[in-house]
């Protein structure tokens, strides 16, 4: 049995064993060609924005996920109540990005007509939701920098976003209380809801230092006063996470590998398949109105 | 489900029951602490915890579209409707357990496939025109049940339909918005709205139960008003409601019998399948199966959260107490 005949093998170019005709490189053949993940922003404030309202679109669109399906009543509402303030402070946030952007992008166009690699928010929140002990220690890992982050986004240069932080910090701040009583129950509660809870905190621990990752656009926004550097705030993080652990009996696991790149649009695979049942519907009517 | 047995009457119960009869007739409520005859509380516990049955049930068909909402602001407006959903379920199960009925029992019936929740839940949510229907509908068919309800004579019923209506109102009017917005859009939004408002009209008329011919208990639940009108009568209000709203949007009832009846001032419409009620009531409608599955699994996959939750609260006692 054969492959029947070859063909004839090319003179030169791919499969070919002559050497090829030296030419000279054009322009684009060898540098990086800018892309949705290259890292460059042109414009760190829109950038900075994406990244506070992809943060809170994507977990509220997890958190949704729950409704009708907690495990007690009291959990449907809170968790829903959750997602709302979070979706809630994205479509503002967003259509604050859309008008600094300047180009006629809504808050809708911004949320339904992106795809994966133009979303900015960190991979902790793309995450499937998991069990509720998963559910609740994102919510607790992620509200515990937000708390002291729009403590100092109220004070921004930009007005509008400050604006919008004096309403979320409050919302947080409550996501932070509600979330830290849980960790509280589930790693006090029984050997099975603390087991669950150190597995939840192990499985999460290596998407958590993202959340005060940073580079050049926090440079940049820190300089002119729109926001505060969030690599400073990773002190504060880790104090309030630990002092819930330790009352919750919860180890802190050592760091190992670390997740990184959702604020350059580097995402797990997890996120299409989010964007893809967000999107769905707004992208098969283009131009509708709903 | 515990309940007190059915005693023998006495005197002592007929004068009790006359007493009961002349308050519910000058209007007054009646409270948990009152004498009430069995029969009365076994009504209440069966249409009340029906109901938070139905608010919960309710989150799944429309939790289905949440995920996939057209914009940001009909994602929030529907997780606020399924959040109040909850919420009105939690009320009227509060409510309900000043029958001396706990939450848990009244649980472990509906996951047993024992208790009854509205009908109208087995159905599926097809498309996003379905997410403006049902409010636009169930919520509608709800609220003139629920205006009625609002003055039942038990107060603690009483009062949570008249907080729950409130928000009703407030859902049929985004509901009714979103078919509004969707009869002026595409020609594949008019499609999608029409076919959701096909699906949904008869299963909607049917949310009143069964005809009057063939209800067995309204006489006494309207004496003691339980009950203030019939099944028919709410019905009929409800179709009187809504077709005008059908015409001001240009969407067409898919019933060919419906005639305005100038005398009676009411809309005629065409015969209800109560096969297909009676069918859906026992069981075997489209989705009897899976929300009933989905409710239990929430349920039982929750179980460890609640037993934690109640280690740690008597963790927290025991600790306060050695404290002390």
């Amino acid at each position: 049995m054969g492959y029947g005949t070859l063909p004839d093998e090319p003179e030169f170019g791919a499969g070919s064993d002559a050497p090829a005709p030296v030419a000279p490189l054009s322009d684009r053949a060898a540098k990086v060609v800018r892309t949705a993940t290259s890292g460059i922003a042109d414009n760190p404030h829109v950038e900075y924005l994406l990244r506070l309202a992809d943060d809170r679109l994507i977990l509220g669109q997890r958190l949704s996920e729950w409704c009708g399906h907690a495990p007690i009543l009291e959990e449907d509402i809170a968790l829903a109540n959750i997602a709302l303030d979070l979706i809630g402070e994205a479509s503002l946030l967003l259509a604050h990005a859309g008008e600094l952007e300047g180009h006629g992008r809504t808050n809708d166009q911004l949320a339904y007509f992106r795809d994966e690699t133009a979303f900015r928010n960190v991979q902790l929140v793309e995450l499937p939701n998991g069990d509720f002990a998963e559910t609740i220690a994102r919510v607790f890992f992620f509200s515990a920098l937000q708390v002291p982050l729009l403590e100092q986004l109220e004070r921004s240069t930009d007005a509008t976003l400050a604006g919008i932080a004096a309403k979320a910090r409050k919302e947080a701040t409550y996501h932070l209380r509600h979330a830290g009583d849980w960790m509280l129950k589930l790693g006090d509660g029984t050997d099975e809801s603390h087991a669950r809870l150190q597995r939840a905190v192990e499985h999460l621990w290596p998407y958590v230092h993202e959340l005060t990752w940073g580079d050049a656009v926090d440079d940049a926004l820190a300089a002119s006063g729109v926001a505060a550097d969030v690599r400073l705030l990773a002190g504060a993080w880790r104090s309030s996470v630990e002092r819930v652990a330790q009352a919750a009996t919860i180890a802190l696991p050592a760091d190992g590998w670390k997740a990184t790149g959702g604020r350059i649009g580097r995402h797990t695979e997890h996120l299409g398949h989010v964007l893809a049942e967000l999107q769905s519907l707004t992208r098969a009517h283009p131009g509708a109105t709903w | 489900m515990t309940m007190t047995p059915t005693v023998q009457s006495t005197p002592e119960d007929a004068t009790k029951l006359a007493a009961f009869e002349a308050r519910i007739a000058a209007g007054e409520h009646i409270e948990p602490k009152d004498w009430m005859p069995e029969r009365y509380r076994r009504q209440l516990i069966r249409m009340m915890s029906q109901h938070a049955h139905s608010e919960c049930v309710g989150m799944l068909p429309e939790g289905n579209w949440i995920t996939r909402a057209p914009s940001l602001r009909r994602k929030m407006t529907l997780l606020a409707k399924v959040q109040d959903e909850a919420g009105h379920g939690h009320y009227i199960y509060c409510a309900t357990e000043t029958l001396g009925v706990s939450r848990d029992e009244l649980l472990d019936e509906l996951h047993a496939g024992k208790a009854k929740y509205s009908s109208i839940f087995n159905y599926p949510t097809l498309t996003w025109a379905d997410i403006g229907v049902i409010g636009w509908f169930v919520d509608g068919a709800a609220i003139v049940n629920q205006t009625v309800l609002a003055k039942a004579s038990y107060g603690p019923y009483a009062r949570a339909m008249i907080r729950i209506c409130k928000e009703e109102n407030f859902h049929k009017r985004q509901g009714y918005e979103i078919c509004a917005v969707m009869s002026q859009g595409t020609d594949a939004q008019k499609a999608m709205l029409q076919d959701a408002v096909n699906r949904w009209w008869w299963p909607s008329l049917m949310m009143f139960g069964p005809p009057d011919s063939a209800s067995s208990n309204s006489d006494e639940l309207l004496r003691w008003k339980v009950k203030r009108y019939t099944n028919d009568e709410l019905r009929q209000r409800f179709v009187n409601l809504t077709v005008p709203q059908a015409q001001a949007i240009n969407v067409a009832l898919p019933d060919p019998d419906l005639a305005y009846d100038p005398t009676s001032g009411s809309w005629r419409f065409g015969a209800i399948d109560w096969n297909e009620f009676w069918a859906v009531v026992k069981g075997h409608g489209p989705l009897n199966r899976e929300r009933v599955a989905a409710r239990k699994a929430a349920h039982d996959d929750g179980a460890w959260v609640r037993a934690a939750a109640e280690a740690h609260a008597a963790k927290r006692a025991a600790r306060s107490t050695a404290a002390a």
